[in-house]
């Protein structure tokens, strides 16, 4: 008998409602935005004005909407949460990306319908602490991208909810609340004018990794250092699939947009062939030839050891 | 009724909490003024290289610390795979059985686990949770959590915020090494070495040496010849990422009037000089605040004791304002320590006026030493040595040998001996 494979969604991340057009095109079944307040190293800050445009739009083509509140907050931000959340249960956002148990009692209390999807980046690692916040009301875990494929379908295998994995795109690996970038400037005196914001491009080269380069950007929440690797998962996207995994994201940060819609379309292509056919005709060089930084593609952790 | 009094202020007396990679550390740690101590296990734990207590340990160790009317901690702060977690249950029943006085947890599924299993043991949550708000601290209280270690980045003014609408036990580090991220929030090490910085892995990669540079391809326009634009000139510092160390032992009274309820020193990887001699001088601190707030003053000799043990220059990373330049370590690394620790004090005979030393490092005779205990100060040139035989000696040459000293104070067994280097 033949195991019935369900649909996963193909999530991705949108820097502005332009973006959000093509890639509504290009086949994502959600959308995920934020503003910089409260959302964490997101592509673009949406304003709440922003946010309730990219709403209509993406219901008006049955697409999903989640909102990245998943920042980490200091007493400061706690002043305009509740209005926040308020606002976004007007614009009917489909869930809200949390981390801070803040956010999760906020949101439960004032707009119980949107649903809550848990993100800690770095610390989403097992079964029990997602069955914990399903307890607590969160409808998805995301997972840390430094967990095994193995124990990302451990996780799927023993939970209730949705499990979200990440099949495309860099990765957070530090984040600092310093500005770190801007003292290091500030150090060496004679580059006053450079600026370490996102559209700097800016990246950190370690001395004995001379051939990786670690993009760094600062924003509002301090300093962030992305992977040197771009996480490819086309040519084991059945992996996932057949493991159940509910959504699969492809992370558009720092990814210029028609890159990110070339992607969109591969991974919707891929995902409709696999179910259909149970092929994946994809493979990484079709990747290569739409990217334009030759940043190298990589399984992340999903085959690799750690030790500890 | 009028009353021109101003009210009494109540001061609550915060627990000075120390680090303790073993079992002699812990012993010295509270000899020399903690009120508990933190440890880790042989397992669940982040300081894979720390030393870390077997159960026996342990068990000695809390007798030796409850005796004495302190606590003691375990640290049981990793961030959890699935696999992690095999006998976690078995573990929190023994750690209760023998006594424990809490355990210091990251991973809700510790939490969790710890709650259904042993739910009379205490559990602080770990500065590895990177914990920022009254809110969250509110959520936690309700979910069972007697005590709360702050992110390092929450500042006094926000301390004080969280007091006013939390009642919870709010443990804060007052001196130490930091993560220069919010802990937790780091995996340098895991892409950088395939090390689980938060499974104890951590391979400090954040105070490594890097280099700067400007990524030379615009997306829209491709070029062959593109270039990666170093903004650094040959003879900058590299780009690093290393912090100064905490230090606010000038700044107690500020800790305790924001209501902190345990002021927490970091290094379970120090030494035992290092321990005794950090925990020692804020033990003065706060007890010389305690006793008369209003005409505190404090002592600048404080400030000299942790100088003699190693350390990074010091800092107060985000207690008053947001960190600059300042507050990092640029350049070559230099580690500041004066003085050795050269031999402990393990008895004293007052007719002879001798002390019997067990060496730490080498000490000769026309050397001039400074002996230091919870109540003991002073400093001399040794004059005499003799071995455990009655043979004069000029010198005591070898690790851990056991030498008689002519001193010219009584001094108390567990003092140190220390030299400057």
């Amino acid at each position: 008998m033949m195991q019935e494979t369900r649909h996963p969604e193909l999530l991705v991340t949108a820097k502005d409602i332009e973006e959000i057009k093509q890639l509504i095109d290009a086949g994502a079944d959600a959308i995920n935005i934020g503003g910089e307040e409260y959302g964490l190293r997101m592509p673009g800050n949406f304003t709440l004005e922003m946010i309730g445009q990219a709403t209509e739009l993406a219901h008006s083509h049955g697409v999903k909407v989640y909102v990245s509140m998943n920042a980490l907050l200091h007493n400061d931000h706690l002043h305009q949460l509740e209005s926040y959340i308020k606002t976004l249960a007007e614009f009917k956002v489909d869930a809200i990306v949390y981390g801070d148990p803040a956010i999760l009692l906020t949101a439960s209390q004032l707009a119980p319908e949107i649903k809550l999807h848990w993100n800690t980046e770095t610390t989403s690692t097992n079964y029990t602490t997602v069955n914990y916040w399903a307890k607590k009301g969160a409808t998805r875990a995301v997972l840390a991208r430094e967990l095994s494929l193995e124990e990302v379908i451990d996780v799927k295998k023993h939970v209730q909810i949705e499990v979200q994995a990440q099949i495309h795109g860099l990765t957070c690996i530090f984040h600092s609340k310093r500005t770190l970038v801007s003292s290091y400037l500030d150090h060496i005196t004679h580059q006053e004018e450079k600026k370490a914001s996102k559209e700097s491009n800016l990246f950190l080269r370690e001395h004995k990794r001379p051939d990786e380069k670690y993009p760094v950007f600062e924003d509002i929440h301090g300093t962030h250092i992305m992977s040197n690797d771009e996480i490819s998962m086309i040519e084991h996207l059945n992996l996932l699939i057949d493991a159940g995994i509910d959504s699969l994201k492809i992370e558009g940060l720092l990814l210029p947009t028609d890159y990110l819609v070339y992607l969109t379309k591969t991974y919707r292509q891929a995902i409709d062939l696999y179910l259909e056919k149970q092929e994946i005709p994809f493979n990484n060089e079709e990747i290569e030839k739409a990217q334009k930084n030759k940043r190298p593609l990589t399984t992340g952790f999903y085959f690799k050891e750690q030790i500890y | 009724m009028t009353n021109n009094l101003k009210p009494q202020r109540i001061l609550k007396k915060p627990e000075l909490l120390a680090p303790a990679g073993n079992l002699e550390k812990l012993q010295f740690a509270i000899n020399y003024g903690a009120d508990a101590v933190y440890i880790g296990g042989q397992q669940f734990g982040l300081r894979a290289k720390a030393g870390n207590f077997t159960f026996e340990d342990m068990e000695e160790g809390v007798k030796f610390a409850h005796e004495r009317g302190a606590k003691v901690y375990v640290a049981t702060n990793i961030i959890a795979h699935n696999d992690d977690l095999e006998g976690l249950e078995d573990y929190l029943k023994k750690l209760y059985e023998i006594g424990i006085d809490a355990i210091i947890v990251a991973d809700p599924a510790i939490i969790m686990t710890s709650k259904q299993i042993v739910p009379n043991l205490e559990v602080h949550l770990s500065t590895q949770m990177s914990i920022t708000n009254w809110q969250s601290i509110k959520f936690w209280k309700e979910e069972g959590i007697e005590r709360v270690v702050l992110a390092r980045e929450v500042s006094i003014k926000e301390i004080k915020e969280i007091k006013e609408n939390v009642d919870i036990e709010i443990e804060a580090f007052i001196h130490g090494a930091m993560c220069i991220s919010y802990s937790g929030r780091c995996v340098l090490s895991n892409h950088m070495t395939s090390r689980d910085a938060n499974r104890g892995g951590c391979a400090q990669s954040c105070r490594w040496s890097y280099d700067l540079f400007e990524d030379g391809i615009i997306e829209e326009e491709v070029t062959e010849n593109k270039q990666d634009i170093p903004l650094f000139n040959e003879e900058d510092d590299p780009y690093t990422m290393s912090s100064k160390d905490l230090c606010m032992l000038e700044n107690i009274p500020d800790m305790i009037e924001a209501g902190v309820d345990s002021l927490k020193i970091e290094g379970r990887m120090k030494s035992v000089h290092y321990v005794a001699t950090v925990v020692n001088a804020y033990r003065h601190a706060i007890d010389a605040y305690m006793t008369d707030p209003e005409n505190y003053k404090f002592d600048p000799a404080w400030i000299d004791e942790i100088q003699k043990a190693s350390h990074r220059p010091l800092t107060r990373a985000f207690y008053y304002n947001h960190p600059t330049l300042e507050d990092q370590i640029y350049g070559k690394e230099t580690r500041l320590r004066k003085f050795d620790f050269v031999g402990q004090v393990m008895s004293y005979d007052e007719e002879t006026g001798l002390a019997t030393i067990q060496q730490r490092n080498n000490f000769m005779v026309g050397q001039e030493v400074e002996f230091f205990g919870p109540n003991t100060k002073f400093t001399q040139v040794i004059s005499y040595i003799e071995d455990e035989e009655g043979n004069k000696l000029d010198a005591a040459r070898h690790p851990l040998q056991m030498v008689k000293v002519k001193v010219d104070q009584a001094v108390m067994t567990n003092d140190m001996m220390r030299k400057e280097n």
